[in-house]
């Protein structure tokens, strides 16, 4: 008995050892976002072209949204736009822009001289709804199913080969699920 | 060519760590006196050599040696010489080349001061510490060298030392705990050279006892110089913060305070050897997580090391290795260590029983707490934070146990105290304390308030205890006191434990009485912070060796007479283009005046950040204390006794003669 | 180990290379820009919401930063929650729905002290538990050997059962 009870320590230890040797392979900086699985806050906001216009969560229209947290302020943006620019191109999805904290002018010339993606962008003055969204910082993009779930939060600049794996699979994945729904609502 | 040889110098170190781990154990093994001997001039060998190398990467620091990767992103042309040469455990591949001499250097200290042991005991404990030292001057050359050169291109300029870090605090701090944490390496080779040799025995503890208390000391100042740095330095007026990398260097202190108790009951008592034993492994392993925690990233804090797996790997099989070989012996050896303890519940051995374990859990509490948001991310359950909040919630009503049982662990008999004894010695020191702490809210603030009543009454407690202790101590058979006739161990062991005292103080008056008040100011403008009046004079521009600052002008007035100008400043870095705060700080004995600057708020006012923290200096005054208590104890003649072999075996048969004598 | 696992584990270590990279550009303090100490200069309703404003703003840990409060940080992110939180006590809401409002937005992530729930038990848990653990532990010695009470020995007869036992 007594002898068993000097391997306790060693046992301690060794399991110890293991989760330590799993956390080297972990990313302490890697930041899910708690909105995954919930719904779009509903917001009423003004669009930044048109400051007079207010639109809210139903005015995002399309099966699959998009949601792209910009701001002139932010470097990493000018990176990511060409690629929205493209994205912007794909018929499954629809493209939004939430311009985040940020000033009106400067934000307008950025879309007039780097070109629009977006189908509008909602502008967010006081960040109230980057707040209600949980977003971190610039650029991130959010997707939003056809239930106005999100689905994903990617933080970072988006570029092609992000795209081609961190969202790609999870569009297509929808997109099955969309016709799934659509067959078992025929079937009801 | 200066770099390579301490390359070099580095690799023929290593030959020496390689033979010094592997000779003397052969000499003991075949009886062989020569090769037992060696040990010695091993250890000198590799003292020299990792030395040559550390001396030889300082002094390219100091001739720009910009060719050398480390340097030339750690240091600049126009940084000042002390931080250059302070830039040398700026980073990680430099803090491991110190924390590597630091090693050799303690190594060799053994190897000097150890002429009283055993030589075949000695041969072992070298042994391991030459086994360590391979380890890590391996890891070092391996995944760290910071010999590595930027040729052929390499840059006209270097990108300088963090300005965070061009600070005397960090000349001084790191050293001071690099030699605390591989200090414990010590009491780790006496340990594991005790089971190797399956003895272990109250000498056996006397020869530990002073590397331990001094390793310990280091770490005291150590950590105290990093908090005063973390104060003054990161502008948040905030002296702990519970972040992963101060945790990782208190919980060894911890399972080191509760080591260097264990080690005297051991010493003085021949017993809790498991308790030595197990402690001695614990708090080294506890400096090799701490190792593998800050440098391998898989934890995050604001003071980490550039992340890296591949080292990350390499330091958990060193863990692995030192810490489950360790474990094993112990598991195998471990009975062949008696441990016959004859105390009852009133006793001082089990007062210091029920304090090592409130140090021991405290420790593993921490260590849960650090590692926990890594648990759970480990089981795929999400990402959480465990804080300051946390660790106040959990630290600190452990801590008032161990207060309490600190108040009677100096006046309580060994084995079993008489009866009525111990309330004669406690009664009129608790009444007293309660007294005194009931008391000093209302002196000092005018009301009442629970946690300056619990600390300070504590804190009195503590204080009056030790006191007491020397008195009765110094009380001869004719009724004078004779203070010269206490043993300094003792008094070493009063002064550390007054150290704590002094913590607490510190602790409980800033936490309780601080004031914080975060306002605007125009040119001109004063505000009253508790009592001062602060005025707002304006700024000015100043220009440093490799920084140009906006300087605040803030005049300290006290009942309309002037005390002091402080000059808070932002400071922006040229090289690393990098704004940083310097507080302005104004220290007494009594309270702390805190001025930051924030932001500048147009037409010449600023926001600014102003504190008054009472007795915030004697948070550090105490880690000093402690030290001093430590470096006191090991001054006592007990230890420098050359102990014969009939002598040794007297003492260890006869230990209760021993500690009434 | 499947070829996709190996896969995932070296874009993971790229991942962490290029995150290294940014880090030693950035140099690991200029992420979040510790140094530079906040300051702010909200006006509240009464002491009483400052001071749990300062409480609060201690418990909440900036989502982005290396490790550090809101209150210590000067990031963009802490600056905005900062002023959401001092929003949100000017309304009036308690603390707990405070810290629901923010856990909703960014997870258990954002408290610095965990809520008790079944993943943190053992956390709040453990500490009283290996103390209880050491208590019995002590108990049961000490209990063992009074049943076991031997003759108190006098130190000399003491010293010599040692020698007798240690020479074995």
């Amino acid at each position: 008995m007594k002898s068993v009870i000097r391997f306790i320590p060693l046992i301690l230890f060794v399991l110890l050892g293991i989760l330590l040797y799993r956390g080297l392979f972990l990313n302490p900086q890697a930041m899910p976002s708690a909105m995954i699985g919930k719904p779009l806050p509903n917001f009423d906001l003004p669009r930044l072209k048109a400051i007079e216009e207010k639109v809210g969560r139903d005015d995002l229209k399309g099966n699959i949204v998009l949601l792209n947290v910009w701001a002139t302020w932010c470097v990493q943006c000018k990176y990511e736009h060409p690629y929205l620019i493209d994205i912007a191109r794909d018929p499954r999805i629809k493209l939004y822009g939430l311009n985040f904290t940020d000033d009106r002018n400067a934000a307008l010339s950025w879309l007039e001289q780097y070109q629009d993606p977006y189908e509008f962008s909602i502008f967010d003055e006081q960040g109230a709804l980057g707040l209600d969204i949980g977003v971190f910082g610039a650029p991130e993009t959010f997707v939003i199913d056809h239930t106005g779930i999100i689905r994903k939060r990617f933080a970072g600049p988006v570029n092609d080969k992000i795209w081609q794996k961190e969202f790609l699979p999870l569009i297509e994945s929808l997109e099955a699920e969309m016709k799934n729904a659509e067959i078992a609502q025929g079937a009801s | 060519m200066i770099p390579e040889l301490g390359h070099f110098a580095l690799i023929i170190g290593l030959a020496f760590a390689l033979c010094l781990s592997i000779v003397p154990l052969i000499g003991v093994a075949q009886n062989n006196q020569q090769l037992i001997n060696s040990a010695k001039p091993l250890s000198f060998g590799l003292f020299l050599f990792v030395g040559i190398s550390l001396f030889l990467l300082a002094y390219s620091f100091t001739v720009d040696d910009f060719s050398v990767k480390y340097i030339a992103s750690h240091s600049n042309s126009l940084l000042p010489t002390h931080f250059k040469i302070s830039a040398v455990w700026g980073g990680h591949e430099g803090s491991m080349l110190f924390w590597v001499f630091a090693l050799t250097a303690w190594t060799f200290a053994v190897s000097l001061f150890s002429q009283q042991l055993e030589k075949e005991f000695v041969a072992r404990v070298l042994a391991i510490m030459g086994l360590i030292a391979v380890g890590f001057i391996l890891f070092t050359l391996l995944t760290s060298n910071p010999f590595e050169r930027l040729l052929p291109n390499f840059p006209a300029e270097g990108r300088d030392l963090n300005p965070l870090l061009q600070d005397i605090g960090l000349i001084i701090h790191p050293p001071m705990l690099y030699m605390g944490y591989v200090g414990f390496s010590v009491a780790f080779a006496f340990a594991i050279a005790a089971l190797m040799a399956g003895k272990m025995d109250a000498a056996w503890a006397r020869w530990s006892r002073p590397w331990t208390v001094a390793a310990w000391s280091f770490l005291s100042v150590g950590i105290a110089l990093g908090s005063w740095w973390a104060y003054y330095e990161l502008g948040w007026g905030g002296w702990w913060f519970w972040d992963p990398v101060e945790n990782v260097s208190f919980m060894p202190w911890l399972a080191g305070t509760a080591l260097i108790h264990a080690l005297a009951v051991t010493e003085q008592r021949n017993t809790f050897k498991h308790w030595t034993l197990l402690l001695a492994i614990f708090t080294f392993s506890l400096n090799l997580l701490g190792a593998f925690l800050v440098r391998s990233g898989v934890i995050t804090s604001v003071h980490s090391f550039a992340v890296d797996p591949g080292r990350g790997l390499y330091l958990l099989v060193l863990l692995a290795i030192a810490v489950g070989g360790s474990l094993t012996l112990y598991a195998i050896r471990a009975a062949n260590v008696s441990s016959p303890n004859r105390f009852t519940f009133y006793s001082r051995e089990n007062t210091i029983l029920v304090a090592m374990s409130i140090l021991v859990t405290a420790t593993i509490t921490i260590l849960l707490g650090t590692l926990y948001p890594l648990i759970i991310d480990a089981m795929g359950l999400g990402k959480i934070s465990v804080g300051a909040p946390y660790f106040n919630a959990v630290f600190i009503p452990m801590m008032i146990a161990l207060f309490l049982f600190m108040g009677i662990g100096p006046l309580i008999r060994w084995k079993k105290a008489r009866k009525g004894e111990l309330s004669k010695h406690l009664n009129a020191i608790s009444i007293f304390s309660v007294l005194f702490g009931a008391a000093w809210p209302f002196i000092f603030a005018g009301e009442f308030s629970i946690s300056a009543f619990i600390g300070m009454s504590l804190s009195c407690w503590i204080v009056l205890a030790v006191l007491k202790d020397l008195f009765n101590n110094a009380k001869q058979a004719d009724g004078r006191w004779q203070f010269s006739a206490v043993p300094l161990n003792h008094i070493g062991m009063a002064v550390a434990h007054a150290g704590i005292a002094i913590t607490i103080v510190g602790v409980t008056m800033v936490s309780t009485y601080e004031q914080e008040i975060n306002v605007k100011m125009a040119p001109g403008e004063r505000v009253d912070l508790s009592g001062y009046t602060i005025e707002y004079a304006g700024t000015k521009n100043v220009v440093g060796p490799n920084y140009s600052a906006i300087q605040g002008q803030i005049k300290v007035w006290l009942d309309g007479e002037f005390v002091t100008l402080l000059t808070p400043e932002q400071r922006t870095y040229t090289v690393q283009t990098m704004g940083m705060t310097e507080a302005g700080i104004h220290t007494t004995l009594w309270r702390d005046i805190y001025v930051a600057l924030g932001d500048p708020l147009g037409q010449n006012s600023w926001s600014m950040r102003l504190y008054y923290k009472p007795f915030i200096v004697w948070i550090w005054l105490g880690g000093f204390f402690m030290a001093i208590g430590g470096f006191l104890a090991i001054l006592s003649k007990r230890y420098r006794k050359r102990v014969l072999a009939s002598e040794q075996k007297l003492k260890q048969a006869n230990p209760v003669v021993l500690e009434e004598a | 180990m499947k070829p996709t696992s190996i896969i995932s584990a070296i874009t993971k270590l790229a991942k962490r290379f290029q995150l290294l990279l940014s880090i030693i550009l950035l140099n690991v303090f200029a992420l979040c820009n510790v140094n530079a100490s906040p300051v702010d200069t909200f006006e509240f309703k009464d002491e009483a919401t400052k001071v749990r404003f300062q409480i609060l703003s201690k418990e909440l840990r900036c989502p982005k930063c290396q490790n550090q409060n809101l209150a210590d940080s000067n990031s963009k992110i802490a600056v905005d929650l900062r002023k959401s939180l001092y929003n949100l006590l000017q309304e009036g809401k308690s603390d707990q729905e405070i810290i629901d409002f923010m856990v909703y937005r960014y997870g258990d992530f954002v408290l610095y002290r965990p809520q008790l729930n079944k993943q943190t038990y053992v956390l709040w848990f453990a500490p009283l538990i290996i103390i209880f653990a050491f208590i019995i532990g002590v108990l049961l010695v000490l209990h063992k050997r009074s049943k076991a009470k031997q003759i108190d020995l006098s130190s000399h007869e003491q010293a010599n059962l040692d020698k007798i036992l240690n020479k074995k």
